[in-house]
């Protein structure tokens, strides 16, 4: 497409930056509009920032693997603070049932006993007798991986412009996420609430997941220190705090993963609403003026490097079949 | 059948921890079922913040069942029912008073008293209970006219733990619909207790962590209808003895 045509994402968060980024690299010129003051100031800052396909297909669709996995490779090279040291699934003893469970839904693991436990996490040895490995997995800090792709943005001489929430642009990519239900009326907010700790006694190189028959959940090493404990999922639209009983809920599990956790400081209790359609996949739909990125629920680190090459090819063949109409 | 309501299927769906709001639609509809539990506890504060997940649910045209999952006194089911008829427009409450959160187990006695409470002011309640026929006796007292014994413990796909229990339970009640509710894994579970002459049963995640929820769905409501059929028709009780289909006597002696 001519590089003159302007494309304006709105939304400087997860969907937003990774869209402008893939429009960017080919060719389109961009710019990127945020009605807040900050980058991934939405419900993209309390993602656990887990990059893990083949984790989340043993409870989500198949699509979610498919599209999930290409995404490592592209935020290893949009992002040098990824992570890739795999991630490992562990089960209190009493509910090992748990792992084989997981493990019959998904692929790309390997069972590792007490010794290869304690070989990978040097902090969990004596402590699970069975895990499951996934090798290929990788993690990042959502809240540093953000800037990182302004940052990237930046460079290649895209500005996102804050405070702004209205364009004149011809042709825009709306990636507002849940603020974008005046115009998806199938979007639905699903709740979700997470911890952050500080724990200078336990130290951990990957996501680490606790499967639980109810209550399965994860903690994501930040780095000095910091984890964040993730997450719940309610179907409920309510936006208030985190409730006393999830707190519990999520505290519990950094607990029976590590004692020692019983001695972290609490650093941030937050709760918000993942955008999500009714199948909870990502979805690229046409809109008025453009397109629509939305929907990427629990997912959003996961799918949004897919769903921008999505929107791009959209938009490729769109001006492409304009090009061919003009010519003929 | 339920409190004056006829209803074609003998199949009741919770509609928690499916994979996605669009594969508990295709569920429900895979299963035939009318009734559906919801979960007002978490899902939904006063503020009816659940209005998306509900909207859906009500998009089906089935009748819903609210539920008082999470409640561990009498105060809070009370609240949550009146909460839920509220919300929902129905007098109809499945009741869960719990005791503790590892076992799931329905505390007894806050379940009666609960049911008697809402009984008087009202309400079609529908206890989770066990198959404690003491108990029971104690929730029609209260007014229940409905009963849901579990099979097992909640989530646990364990089957019918107490299989003489629940027939106790049917010889002492043959006049009191009664529901299993909770605790079954695979279809022959929910066969077995349709064949025990149970009025229905209540499934949720059995069905929503399969790995094909809407196959299974399907599965367990062919189940239920083979093992209503088998209990109508009337099945053989089991004997010790062999007996043989065809006569033995004076059979003609082959291969002298």
């Amino acid at each position: 497409m001519s590089s003159r045509a302007k494309v304006t994402v709105v939304g400087a968060g997860v969907a937003g930056l990774t869209t402008a980024l893939e429009l960017s690299e080919r060719g389109v010129t961009v710019e990127v509009i945020e009605r807040g003051s900050s980058v991934g100031a939405g419900c993209s800052r309390m993602a656990g920032g887990m990059l893990a396909p083949w984790c989340e297909r043993a409870a989500a669709d198949e699509a979610v693997m498919r599209l999930g996995a290409p995404s490592i490779a592209w935020w290893l090279r949009h992002y040098p603070g990824t992570v890739r040291n795999g991630s490992l699934v562990v089960a209190p003893p009493r509910d090992t049932a748990e792992l084989a469970r997981f493990a019959e839904r998904t692929e790309n693991y390997e069972w590792r006993d007490a010794d290869g436990i304690a070989a990978l996490e040097p902090d969990l040895a004596g402590r699970f007798r069975r895990a499951l490995f996934f090798p290929r997995e990788a993690h990042l800090e959502p809240r540093r991986a953000l800037p990182g792709l302004a940052e990237a943005l930046a460079k290649r001489g895209i500005a996102i412009r804050f405070g702004v929430d209205k364009t004149e642009g011809d042709f825009t990519i709306d990636c507002r996420g849940l603020a974008a239900r005046d115009v998806l009326p199938d979007l639905r907010g699903v709740r979700g609430e997470m911890v952050v700790v500080r724990s200078r006694e336990v130290s951990l190189s990957r996501p680490v997941r606790l499967l639980h028959p109810r209550i399965p959940l994860y903690i994501v090493p930040r780095g000095e220190g910091v984890f964040m404990v993730g997450a719940t999922a309610i179907e409920s639209e309510a936006k208030g705090g985190v409730t006393v009983r999830s707190a519990v809920e999520l505290l519990n599990a950094a607990y029976a993963l590590h004692p020692a956790f019983g001695e972290a400081e609490i650093l941030e209790l937050g709760a918000d609403l993942r955008p999500a359609f009714p199948d909870n996949l990502p979805a690229v739909r046409r809109g008025p003026n453009g397109l629509l990125v939305n929907g990427l629920y629990r997912h959003g680190f996961l799918l949004a490097p897919a769903m921008a090459r999505q929107a791009a090819e959209i938009l490729e063949r769109s001006h492409a079949d304009l090009r061919q109409r003009r010519s003929a | 059948m339920f409190y004056g309501v006829d209803l074609c299927s003998r199949l009741l769906l919770g509609t928690a921890r499916y994979p996605s709001p669009r594969v508990l639609t295709d569920a429900i509809q895979a299963s035939g079922a009318e009734v559906v539990t919801v979960s007002l506890r978490r899902e939904a504060g006063p503020e009816r913040s659940g209005q998306s997940f509900w909207s859906i649910i009500r998009s089906l045209g089935v009748k819903v069942l609210p539920n008082t999952a999470g409640c561990h006194s009498v105060k809070e089911a009370v609240t949550t029912a009146h909460m839920a008829r509220e919300m929902f427009d129905t007098p109809w409450i499945k009741l869960e008073v719990i005791r503790d959160d590892e076992t799931l187990q329905p505390d007894v006695f806050g379940l009666v008293e609960a049911a008697r409470v809402l009984s008087e002011d009202g309400f079609e309640v529908f206890p989770y209970t066990t198959e404690d026929l003491a108990v029971a006796d104690r929730l029609v007292e209260a007014g229940c006219r409905v009963l849901m014994p579990w099979g097992a413990p909640i989530g646990s796909a364990r089957g019918l733990n107490n299989v003489y229990g629940l027939k106790a339970l049917r010889a002492h009640f043959p006049e009191i619909p009664l529901v299993v509710d909770a605790g079954l894994g695979v279809p022959s579970h929910a066969a077995a207790a349709m064949e025990l002459g149970y009025d229905a049963v209540l499934l949720n995640t059995a069905v929503a962590e399969a790995g094909d929820p809407v196959a299974m769905a399907k599965a367990f409501a062919m189940a239920i209808e083979a093992g209503r059929m088998a209990f109508e028709a009337k099945p053989l009780e089991p004997r010790d003895m062999a007996a043989p289909s065809t006569p033995v006597l004076g059979k003609a002696a082959l291969g002298d």
